[in-house]
């Protein structure tokens, strides 16, 4: 009984001191997602404000805020967008894995860390925050651009590709091996190519057995087919985020749309408690000695994402001021290079990992989309309008 | 005389759909079509082309109220160069009244053509206009009909979706 009174106080003050750090965030146009991991790191071990009994219930509040994450960026997408963006922008999604994914891959092997770290780090560096960059387009006014339908692209690639990576490294971290991987893999290319197929040519049947009218009805039966296919999924090792993604897809249409509504809130709540009990299982004394080597990777590694957005932007015959606005747009992590690092932090497999993935996220999360910004600014224009027409130059010249 | 358009459409994975055309005068104007029922007008840069200049959210209503104004002038616009093509040639509009014997029927069955030499090119129907209805199309209350032709052809056309003429 005394434990259950705690439990209310430090959950209240935690729910309360984030909603007055949104509120400033929103304020000074900053992502939530940065203070939340701030306000985490503030909290617990190692922290000002140690959370005693109510550690276990944002863990299993972490859980579902994964799930939740999950299941929202599912319902984004319809099957048949995954599907057919796949077919045109699948080059611009191997030069995005390659540029981004590698970097962070071999930076783990430099810091002397193995193969497993690696391939978590891998996954940290390669995948940009959806729901980061979506909200920056918005801000910006940049929804009708012709880079902006690039942008997306990529970063669908990028989440669908999760649905694969994510049961690949449960399995490795479950300290199955590489054929273990491979099976894990196996399994979910079956599983996703299954779930694809279905919702496209079953999708509208699956969407009526949930009934879009009955609000209440609605919440408590995606919410419940969300947590139990999570569950499964967990138990059969294909990683429970993933089955929540896979839930998300599978439904479509109105129902989407009003689950959408419905989940948002509850979404944003767990996925505020996510991102702290991320923060509150790092020690703050430990980002310091990563700080430098977490600068370093987010210098390296958004300059890669500029290079992908560049490029892929370049592909489908955008100019150049086009390009320079879709590379920066796509610099900021996110909530996905969290989600994989909290896999590792799971497991224990290298416990820098955590530390470095905190400071990492905060520096590009804040840097983004402040960066992202530039080609607004006239001098940047002006300074791509001289690249682009060195031609003018020679009246300069003749003054000299 | 009717020029056709070319409107792309471009999906937005998890925002929705954009549509946008080049005017003859080389600027690209879009709609930014979101899942949730937002509409932006977008304009786009003349300098650089990729980026728009303006995004203006539009609410149901003004997004109904533009298209209303822009199909409205341009329905009169063509009407107007009909007239000045053909000297002689008339454009009118007649509403066909709840009484008609044509409510319900076919276009083709009033044999407009055949007997006036008038032709029906556009029927509006609540507020929206019906370009070039085919024999087979059917006729509601309240619509109103689109014909052009001579002064007696014209005539002739109300009268016979009138009723008066039981020809």
């Amino acid at each position: 009984m005394h434990d259950t009174t705690i439990l209310l106080i430090e959950v209240g003050a935690l729910l309360f001191a984030l909603g007055m750090l949104g509120r400033l965030g929103r304020r000074i146009g900053l992502s939530p997602i940065p203070l939340y991991l701030l306000a985490g790191l503030a909290f617990g071990h190692g922290g000002l404000v140690p959370l005693s009994a109510s550690e276990e219930f944002i863990e299993v509040g972490a859980a579902i805020g994964v799930i939740l994450l999950l299941v929202m960026l599912g319902l984004e997408y319809s099957a048949g967008e995954l599907v057919g963006n796949l077919r045109a922008a699948a080059p611009a999604g191997v030069i995005d894995a390659l540029l981004n994914a590698l970097p962070g891959a071999g930076f783990a092997l430099l810091m002397g860390w193995d193969w497993r770290a690696a391939l978590v780090l891998a996954g940290i560096t390669w995948v940009s925050s959806s729901g980061v960059i979506a909200k920056v387009l918005g801000d910006l006014g940049r929804l009708g651009n012709r880079e902006t339908p690039v942008i997306l692209s990529v970063l669908v690639i990028e989440d669908l590709a999760m649905a694969f990576y994510l049961p690949l490294v449960t399995a490795v971290l479950a300290g199955v091996g590489l054929i273990g991987g491979a099976k894990a893999l196996g399994v979910a290319v079956v599983t996703v190519v299954a779930v694809l197929v279905v919702a496209i040519r079953y999708g509208k049947q699956i969407s009526t057995l949930i009934s879009a009218q009955d609000a209440e009805a609605l919440l408590l039966g995606v919410l419940g087919l969300t947590l139990f296919v999570a569950g499964v999924a967990e138990e059969l090792k294909v990683s429970s985020a993933v089955g929540a993604f896979l839930v998300g897809i599978a439904i479509s249409g109105p129902v989407a749309h009003h689950a959408t509504q419905m989940l948002s809130p509850l979404r944003d709540l767990f996925a505020a408690v996510f991102f702290v009990f991320f923060g509150l299982s790092t020690d703050p004394a430990e980002i310091p000695p990563v700080l430098l080597p977490a600068l370093g990777l987010a210098v390296l590694t958004m300059a890669t994402k500029v290079v992908t957005g560049y490029l892929a932007a370049r592909r489908v015959g955008i100019a150049l001021p086009g390009r320079l606005r879709a590379g920066l747009a796509l610099m900021p992590r996110g909530e996905f290079s969290i989600v994989i690092a909290g896999l590792a932090v799971a497991s224990g497999v290298e416990p820098r990992l955590a530390p470095l993935a905190t400071a990492y996220v905060l520096i590009t999360v804040v840097t983004g989309p402040l960066l992202a910004r530039l080609p607004d600014y006239q001098w940047f224009k002006n300074f791509v309008r001289r690249r682009m027409h060195p031609q003018q130059a020679p009246v300069l010249k003749a003054t000299d | 005389m009717i020029v056709r358009v070319r409107v792309e459409q471009t999906p937005l994975p998890g925002i929705g759909v954009r549509h946008d055309l080049v005017t003859s005068s080389g600027r690209t104007v879009g709609v930014v079509s979101h899942r949730n029922g937002r509409r932006d007008l977008v304009l786009y840069d003349v300098d650089d082309p990729d980026a728009c200049l303006a995004s203006i959210p539009l609410t149901d209503d003004e997004a109904e109220a533009l298209a209303d104004v822009l199909g409205a002038s341009l329905m009169l616009g063509q009407l107007a160069g009909l007239r000045q093509q053909a000297a002689g040639l008339l454009t009118e509009q007649i509403g066909l009244g709840a009484g008609s014997p044509f409510v319900g029927r076919k276009l083709g069955d009033t044999r407009a053509r055949t007997r006036t030499g008038s032709s029906i090119v556009a029927v509006m129907r609540d507020r929206e206009v019906i370009a070039s209805p085919g024999p087979s199309f059917v006729f509601e209350p309240n619509d109103v009909v689109v014909a052009v032709g001579t002064r007696e052809g014209l005539d002739g056309v109300t009268a016979i979706l009138a009723g008066d003429d039981d020809g």
